[in-house]
Formats: structure tokens, sequence, C-alpha cells
């Protein structure tokens, strides 16, 4: 495993460098990473914890203003190539505290209640975003510096990533998914549930913040329409397609989708069938294909509609891939046989 | 001393007086049984010790802590633990994960420890699988360690649950209706289960049942609930004979 990361770090570090792909096939690596930030940390508490929370592309949207207020205001130009991390950790700062906003509504209200404190509070930070002159507005900010480079993802993507690996193979993510099975049941196992919610929250706000920060400086504009429910939408696809409560899933559903969505584009489609006939291909080219750009945006929500209604397990859901198992949860799970010649203790053998 | 002294405790659900008037001492290391008819308010005396529920008077303590007002975790770390009438068991996690998850109280690692795998994180982590495995072979569940509880036989279930309880380590166990779906001979391997988890774990046990036979089989004490209200108290041939608790369970007075 740290070989494959170290090997991956030198290959990020050489695609820019070398130009090893074009721009555009980097730009694409830089969204599946982005994507997969917000894919796993949407899915430790959609699914791990079981709520449905649809604020995520909020949380994004904090990160994104606070990091550009911060490299465009407040960092002196010339050391932004230095100082850029310190935006990006900040803007995850920033939205884990709205994160612990989010949390204590969770105290009280489940299922789909806080699903709708979570959809309120996705509406609350895009009308402040649009009602702020001093941010632009419904305008949003133009001319971001370009600051979001492949080995930045890549760095940031295996960080977090292992971070909600670590928090999920501890007493904490343990207690994030005894609160999904039966939460009073949890309380009563020990588990303090208010303060394990909490750091579900603030954990998962804070990496959307951080891809919030990274998507800001990639995009170069960002503005409130940006953030909005269709955002937060896509990510639910990624999760539920990738499956709840993996991250292996929640990796995979954030990399199909990404290029699912790069193939869908007119261009490559017609590209990707001019080898039909002109007599089919061109009425095709007409009605269809040229207006994929909107027909995706429909596309891509019914692909959610059939995944959860066909295929509610989703590629990985509550599996894991072995390398994102930490050694001690194998080896503890290993099953012995059953000792021969024990005293029974009144411990029956059948049940 | 008694252990768990329950003092004029009452709780309403809005109005309807659920519990009135209870009163309990529990002495170390006593195995005391709570009976009465379906309704009669023992599984939320359960839930009033646990923190489940918030008593509406009275004090209920425990050693020398009141638990009136705390959470149940926090009762829990206190050391009571206890299982359910209806199995509620975290029933897509593994058999082993269920009995860490009863750890949470008892592993001393903070969230960023844990999430930047810390050398403390790493071996208190290693100390709870050890404790968890450790329970598991007593209670001849090792060899499931990995299958979803979900998947386990009721009994092994049942007995997962009990394991669950103890890996909370502690002093006083409270058992909702253990024999609930066990045939005569189950129950007869039940009562002995139950006599040695109390030697073996040092336990001072309060036992709901209906099963007549468990509990005047193992019981030393007994006290009889009917509408909320304490209607007797007393060993086990005190309680079978006294008339309040035959015209509770039979519903008429008995001849003679």
């Amino acid at each position: 495993m740290p070989l494959l990361l170290v090997s991956g770090m030198v290959l990020a570090l050489a695609i820019p460098r070398f130009n090893l792909y074009n721009n555009y096939v980097q730009m694409l690596l830089m969204y599946v990473g982005i994507n997969i930030i917000l894919a796993t940390s949407l899915n430790l508490v959609n699914g791990y914890m079981g709520e449905f929370s649809l604020a995520h592309a909020g949380f994004m949207a904090v990160g994104a203003y606070t990091s550009v207020l911060l490299t465009m205001h407040v960092l002196p130009p010339e050391t932004l190539a230095a100082t850029f991390p310190l935006a990006v950790l900040a803007a995850g700062a920033v939205t884990s505290l709205m994160g612990l906003l989010v949390a204590i509504p969770s105290f009280k209200v489940r299922g789909d209640y806080l699903a709708i404190i979570t959809l309120a509070f996705l509406m609350i930070v895009k009308s402040a975003l649009e009602n702020i002159d001093a941010i632009g507005g419904p305008r949003g900010i133009p001319g971001i510096p370009r600051l979001t480079s492949v080995p930045w993802v890549f760095a940031w993507t295996v960080t977090l990533v292992w971070l909600i690996r670590n928090f999920v193979y501890s007493r904490y993510g343990r207690g994030v998914q005894a609160i999904r099975e039966d939460e009073i049941a949890s309380d009563l196992m020990s588990v303090d549930t208010r303060r394990v919610k909490i750091l579900a929250f603030m954990l998962s706000s804070f990496c959307a913040g951080v891809a919030g920060a990274l998507f800001a400086h990639l995009l170069q504009f960002i503005s409130p329409r940006v953030f909005d429910i269709v955002k937060t939408t896509e990510v639910l696809i990624m999760v539920y397609l990738g499956g709840i409560a993996s991250i292996g899933g929640s990796i995979l559903g954030a990399a199909v989708y990404t290029l699912l969505l790069e193939i869908l584009r007119p261009s490559t489609v017609a590209s990707l069938l001019s080898w039909l006939p002109a007599g089919l291909f061109d009425p095709l080219n007409k009605y269809v294909i040229s207006h994929l750009g909107v027909l995706r945006m429909i596309i891509m929500p019914l692909l959610l509609v059939l995944v959860m209604i066909y295929w509610p397990r989703g590629i990985m859901g509550k599996r894991e891939f072995r390398i994102f198992v930490p050694r001690r949860d194998k080896e503890a799970h290993r099953q012995k046989p059953v000792t021969e010649g024990m005293s029974n203790h009144g411990v029956a053998d059948s049940p | 001393m008694a252990l768990l002294t329950a003092r004029n405790v009452a709780h309403n659900f809005g109005g309807l007086r659920a519990i009135d008037d209870f009163n309990l001492e529990l002495s170390q290391g006593e195995l005391m049984g709570l009976i009465g008819p379906n309704g009669a308010g023992k599984t939320t005396v359960f839930n009033l010790i646990t923190g489940v529920y918030r008593a509406s008077e009275g004090s209920i303590r425990f050693r020398d802590r009141e638990l009136v007002g705390r959470t149940p975790h926090e009762i829990t770390a206190l050391r009571i633990a206890r299982t359910f009438q209806n199995i509620r068991l975290f029933r897509d996690l593994s058999v082993l994960d269920n009995v860490r998850i009863a750890h949470y109280s008892q592993s001393r690692y903070s969230p960023v420890e844990a999430m930047l795998h810390a050398g403390r994180f790493r071996r208190e982590e290693q100390r709870i699988i050890g404790h968890s495995r450790d329970l598991l072979a007593i209670f001849k569940l090792e060899h499931l360690a990995a299958e979803t509880a979900s998947s386990l036989p009721y009994g092994y279930q049942r007995r997962l649950e009990i394991a669950r309880a103890l890996a909370t380590r502690p002093e006083l166990l409270l058992l909702d209706e253990p024999a609930a779906g066990m045939n005569p001979a189950e129950i007869d391997q039940l009562m002995e289960f139950i006599l040695w988890i109390r030697r073996e774990f040092q336990l001072t046990v309060l036992l709901i049942e209906h099963q007549m036979k468990l509990v005047m089989g193992i019981c030393e004490r007994i006290k009889v609930l009917d509408f909320g209200k304490t209607l007797a108290e007393g060993s086990p041939a005190v309680v079978r004979s006294d008339p309040m608790v035959l015209e509770a369970y039979l519903g008429e007075k008995v001849a003679g």
C-alpha cells in the first residue's frame, strides 16, 4: 500500500511537470479526485451513519468561498503557490464549524426530518451568498487563480481518504455504524452518540470544504448557482452508485460517475458514434446528441432513481475492498474453530 | 449497603401513571426477579434505571451516585448493563464489532489520535480486540466472529446480546425476558448459565421474566408489579402464595 501511494504521488507530480497527458485529461483526473473526496465524506453521514444529508453542496460552497477570499484578498499573491494549502486547510476548518451547526439538530431529529433540515441549510447558504454583494452576490467571483494541480489533488485525496478510513475503523466509526443500526441500543452500550454525531458531521464537512476549495481553484469561477441541489444530487449519485458504508465503493462511484458524465458530452458521443452510417448518425446527432448537454442533467438523476430501485446495494454496498481494511481488523475477525474439551459452563453449543 | 436503591420513583406517560411509588433495594451479588402481567411496567423500570426514560419523580441511586438525569451512556459507564426483550443487536455489523462497540467508554484515545493512527490508538484497539475475543471465546462465539449478527440463529443472538452487555464490564446486569422463545430444556440451560455468569463476572442481577420455572428456580427475591404498583415482594415461596399475586395472574380470587 505505501509503495502504491508513493508511486502514485511520483506519477501525480510527473504528470504536469512533463505534460504526460493533455490539459483535458489532467482536468478530468482532478475532478475524479475532488469527487472521491466528496463521495467518501458524504458516505460517512449518509452511508455509515444512515442519515440522509443534502447539505454537501452547501459545505462545498462554504469551503470554496472561504478559500477564494483568502487567496484573492488576504494571502500575498506572490507566495500563493506555497500558501495555497493553508487556504485549503482554513476552508476545511471553517466548513467543519458549519458541520457542527448541522450536527446539533441531529441530536433530536432523524431520518426524513433531518434531511429537510440539511436541505434548509443548503438553501440558506445559497441565498446568503446570493445576497452578499461584497462577494459578488448572484454573479459570483471570476478570475480565481488556478492553484489546484494534479499533485495537490492527489495529496489531499489520499490524505482525506486515509483520515476517513482511520476514523471508520476506530471506536468513533463503529459508533457511527451502531447509531445507524440502533441508536438507543448504542447509547445503552456506552456510545456517546452526540459526540459521535458531531465528529462525523465535522469530519464530513471538513472534507467537503477542502473539496470546495480545490474545486474553486480549478474552475477559476464560482457563483452560488454552482453549489445548488444539483451538485448535492451528483454526490448522492456517486455515493449510492458506489454503495453505502464503503470507502472503496465511494471511490469507484466517484470515478465511474465523473467519467460517465464526460462520455455523455455531445462531442464525445458524436466522435464515439461517428462510425454509424450517415443516414442513422445525422438524425441521431440532430435530435439527441446535440441536446446531450441538457439531456445528461436528466439522464444522471434518472440513474440515481434506477440505482435506488434496482440496485440499492450499489457496487460495494456495506462491503469493502480488503486493501482498505486495517490489518488489525482483518486479523481480529479471523474465525478459529471451536476448541474441543472445554467445559460448557452452561453455555449451550446448540441454540 | 445497597448497590441500587430506588425511592418513590414514579413515571408518567402523558396522563398515564406507568410507574407509581416504586421502591427497590438491591444488594451486591443478589439475583432478583421482577415479574407481573403484561403492561405492568417492568420494562419501564429498566428504562428508568438505564436512563432511556427520565423518572418523573423520585430518586434512583447506584452506589452513591444519582442516576436520574444522566444519559444512558453515562449510566452504562457507571457499570450498569442490560439486554432487551426483543433482541436489539447491531444487525448488519459483525459479531466481533457488536462486542467491540460496547467497549466505547473504556477506550482511551481521542478522535485525532484515531485519525492519525497514533500509537496509543493502536494499543487501545489491540486491547479491545483481545478483550472482545476473550468474551466471544467464553460464550463460544469465537468461530462466528466475522458473521453478521443478523445471520446468527436465535439462541446465538440471545447469547451475543449478553456477551455484548458484559463487554461494558457491568456490576449490575439487567436481563429483560432472557428466556423468551425458549423451550423447557433451553430454559434449564439458561438458568445454569445465568448462575454461572453471576459467579464468573461477580454480577448483581435483576431480571424480568414470565417463565415461572426460571424465576422461581433461581431468583433469591421476587418483586411483583401490576399497573405500575408493587403488589408483593419476597422470597419465591412467599410470593407464590400471596393472594394478591394469584389474583393479578389468574384474574379472580382463588377460593380457600
